[in-house]
């Protein structure tokens, strides 16, 4: 594998260099592996693009959601995912469309690599018929083909994650499941329970555990007694990288989805990322952690600007080629926001609908005996 | 008219093996359902037919369980996931009520759960308090599920059967002490397409003076009270409710304005319970200006299970308190 790498870099080397890049990591952290993904990879300049493009939108909607937030246009809980955008990145190009994901309700990131639009995402929060959700889920309850959301209690998507990859499993299809959660999940019981049976059963699951140094407002340090997250899984092989790398997640998630498909069992992921916001909106973030600690990660471990720094570096786009793709970004966030600001609420006559599937239509009680509501699948 | 003599357990089984024979993405899954033929038999015979891939023995993990479950039914699978009794479904609710019941509505359609929940519910037999809790007020109180309560081995067969193929999360409540319990099944109910709609109930017994609903178990000793008081010439009209959620309330109210007279029959507890809910649908509806007297619930007591027989005995239902609430109520 490593000497494949090494003899397409030549080769790239050899001619336009602004075709790509071999670049090197750090070996990651590894538990009950006797490898680990490779050190070298490829990046060619219209991942390079891709994958910054992606980044900058994931980036830009976060923030527009803020202020949509502070404005009261968006309500109730908003989980933001700026600085955590090469976790969300990364793992989509290890793994394919046709593979499944399922997270927590920092998912907006998610929601997008995905398959969901920027439009659909931001008017979902702000409660509008054109929602992903028709508006009715908002947040934390988006759900895309092959994305089972979007999931509001802590540790209960890591069952329901490796129950996806039991159905992988059972129906033959060489196809993966993705499991995210984060540093504060990771001590719920119900994820040891889930970690002995996607192994007993060898379950195509790859659990990836979004280290983002807090659950709330508790670092790691005061939740658990170990904060080696890649080895709870104690006997499911683990590794622990840079979340902040895109490429280094990216290397991590096809080696481990490998590791999978080939019917090894499940394996475990830390991915030692950061947020910039607060828990949600409404934490302020600083209580519990210095503004430091925040201005240094942004300052020396942006994902966008490592990516960017990397790719000026080597020659694989220009300063100008990059603004440019920011001004795109931006138009296409402003447009989802006016979208979401304008489209109307959900009608009224959609209250009661979606209690059941493929059922025929039925009466729901209303607030008072005499109002009787109508239901449609 | 042919009849076969069947018993809950077996009508259960038989059901479960069809529609594991008809889908293949049916599968059964919970604690000792394999190998152990399951802790109370219903799963006999169904591992060694089928095997690992579809009938699936659990670690002591309901919480963890059930969320495999709730994610392969949303992933395209058809589980049966098993609950050893529903009391030990509590570690697990949250992903029955969270994860399964809510899912369609919160996703606006996109992401549908067609499990069903099944496992043996309420009292039995000198298990004690923790193993005796009837859960059909908790489950029935959600919507996004739908709750069912077979009595007869021909509700158990049907109603498992729709259970099995709604694309729904259907809560399926069995009772251990009719699972040995045999029945009169007719031939048309032996055929494989035999279903029951979830949702309606049944008149098991007609009757002019008083209307008795009840579910599970205790549909039995309504026919017991019933053949009592028919000596006295006091009919009673027992309907099988079948299904908690979504109540069949014309059903009862039809009676209702019949007889004039009602009274609940359950298991579990008073307070927040079935009963609570049919007088409170009945004050509400049409069947309340024909009312002669208050509907009245008879229920388990208000207390937690005791052990001693004696005492458990006189912690549920027994006949004696169904005749003379009918005839309370009569009196009124």
């Amino acid at each position: 594998m490593r000497k494949m790498l090494t003899i397409i870099s030549n080769v790239l080397r050899g001619s336009a260099s602004r075709n790509g890049a071999e670049l090197v990591s750090e070996k990651c952290d590894l538990h009950k592996l006797e490898e680990g993904p490779p050190l070298q990879a490829v990046l060619t300049r219209e991942e390079g693009l891709q994958y910054y493009r992606t980044m900058q939108t994931i980036r830009r909607m976060e923030l527009k959601a803020d202020q949509l937030y502070k404005q009261k246009i968006i309500r109730g809980f908003c989980h933001l995912y700026d600085g955590q955008e090469a976790c969300a990145v990364g793992i989509e190009t290890g793994i394919n469309l046709s593979d499944h994901l399922i997270t927590a309700y920092r998912a907006h990131g998610y929601t997008l690599t995905r398959g969901g639009t920027v439009r659909e995402i931001m008017a979902e929060l702000t409660g509008r018929r054109g929602g992903i959700a028709k508006g009715k889920g908002g947040s934390m309850h988006m759900y895309t083909k092959h994305f089972y959301g979007g999931n509001g209690i802590v540790g209960a998507q890591v069952p329901l994650g490796a129950g996806v990859a039991l159905a992988c499993k059972y129906l033959g299809n060489n196809e993966i499941c993705v499991c995210l959660y984060g540093d504060g999940a990771a001590n719920q019981g119900q994820i040891f329970e889930t970690y002995n049976m996607a192994s007993l059963w060898k379950l195509p699951c790859i659990f990836i555990c979004e280290n983002n140094k807090y659950g709330m407002g508790t670092s790691v340090e005061r939740a658990a007694a170990s904060t080696d997250y890649y080895k709870r899984g104690d006997f499911i092989p683990g590794l622990r990288l840079d979340g902040m790398d895109v490429l280094c997640v990216r290397e991590a998630t096809k080696f481990a989805a490998e590791h999978c498909r080939s019917g090894k069992g499940p394996i475990l992921m830390e991915l030692q990322t950061y947020r910039y916001h607060g828990h949600s909106m409404s934490d302020p973030g600083v209580s519990y952690r210095t503004r430091e600690e925040i201005q240094e990660v942004r300052s020396k471990s942006d994902p966008i600007s490592m990516l960017k720094d990397r790719m000026l570096s080597n020659n694989m786009a220009s300063v100008e080629e990059l603004k440019e793709i920011d001004v795109e970004v931006r138009k296409e966030i402003e447009d989802a926001a006016q979208f979401a600001t304008t489209d109307p609420e959900p009608p009224l006559d959609d209250l009661c609908n979606h209690i059941f599937y493929n059922d025929p239509p039925m009466e729901v009680r209303g607030t008072n005996p005499w109002t009787k509501l109508k239901s449609v699948s | 008219m042919f009849y076969i003599r069947v018993t809950v357990r077996d009508a259960l089984n038989q059901a479960m093996d069809e529609e594991l024979e008809r889908d293949e993405r049916v599968f059964l899954l919970g604690e000792e359902v394999a190998q152990y033929d399951g802790a109370y038999k219903v799963s006999r015979g169904l591992w060694k037919k089928y095997g690992d891939k579809r009938i699936i023995d659990t670690p002591i993990t309901e919480m963890g369980f059930a969320g495999i479950a709730v994610g392969a039914a949303m992933a395209g699978l058809r589980p049966i996931c098993e609950f050893m009794t529903f009391n030990f479904s509590m570690q697990a609710i949250d992903q029955v009520i969270n994860s399964a019941a809510k899912t369609y509505y919160m996703s606006a359609g996109r992401q549908s759960v067609p499990i069903v929940f099944r496992g043996p519910n309420g009292a039995s037999a000198g298990v004690a308090a923790q193993h005796s809790q009837c859960f059909a007020a908790w489950y029935g109180h959600c919507p996004g599920l739908k709750v069912v309560s077979p009595w007869s081995a021909e509700d158990a067969r049907g109603l498992l059967k729709s259970a099995i193929r709604d694309d729904n999360p259907v809560v399926f409540l069995e009772n251990e002490l009719m699972y040995g319990v045999p029945f009169e099944m007719s031939e048309e109910s032996q055929s494989k397409d035999f279903l029951i709609p979830i949702g309606k109930a049944k008149i098991e017994r007609q009757g002019n003076h008083i209307t008795v609903v009840s579910h599970s178990r205790m549909v039995s000793l309504c026919l017991d009270a019933a053949a009592v008081l028919a000596k006295e010439g006091i009919e009673c009209e027992v309907i099988n409710m079948r299904t908690i959620r979504p109540l069949d309330a014309e059903a009862i109210e039809t009676s209702v304005m019949k007889t004039n007279h009602l009274i609940t029959v359950e298991g579990g507890w008073p307070q927040f319970g079935v009963g609570g809910e049919i007088l409170a649908r009945i004050m509400e509806g049409p069947a309340f200006n024909y009312l002669d007297a208050p509907a009245v619930r008879v229920t388990g007591v208000d207390i937690p299970m005791p052990y001693a027989k004696i005492l458990e005995d006189n912690s549920v239902p027994q006949i004696k308190d169904i005749i003379f609430s009918v005839k309370k109520t009569l009196n009124a």
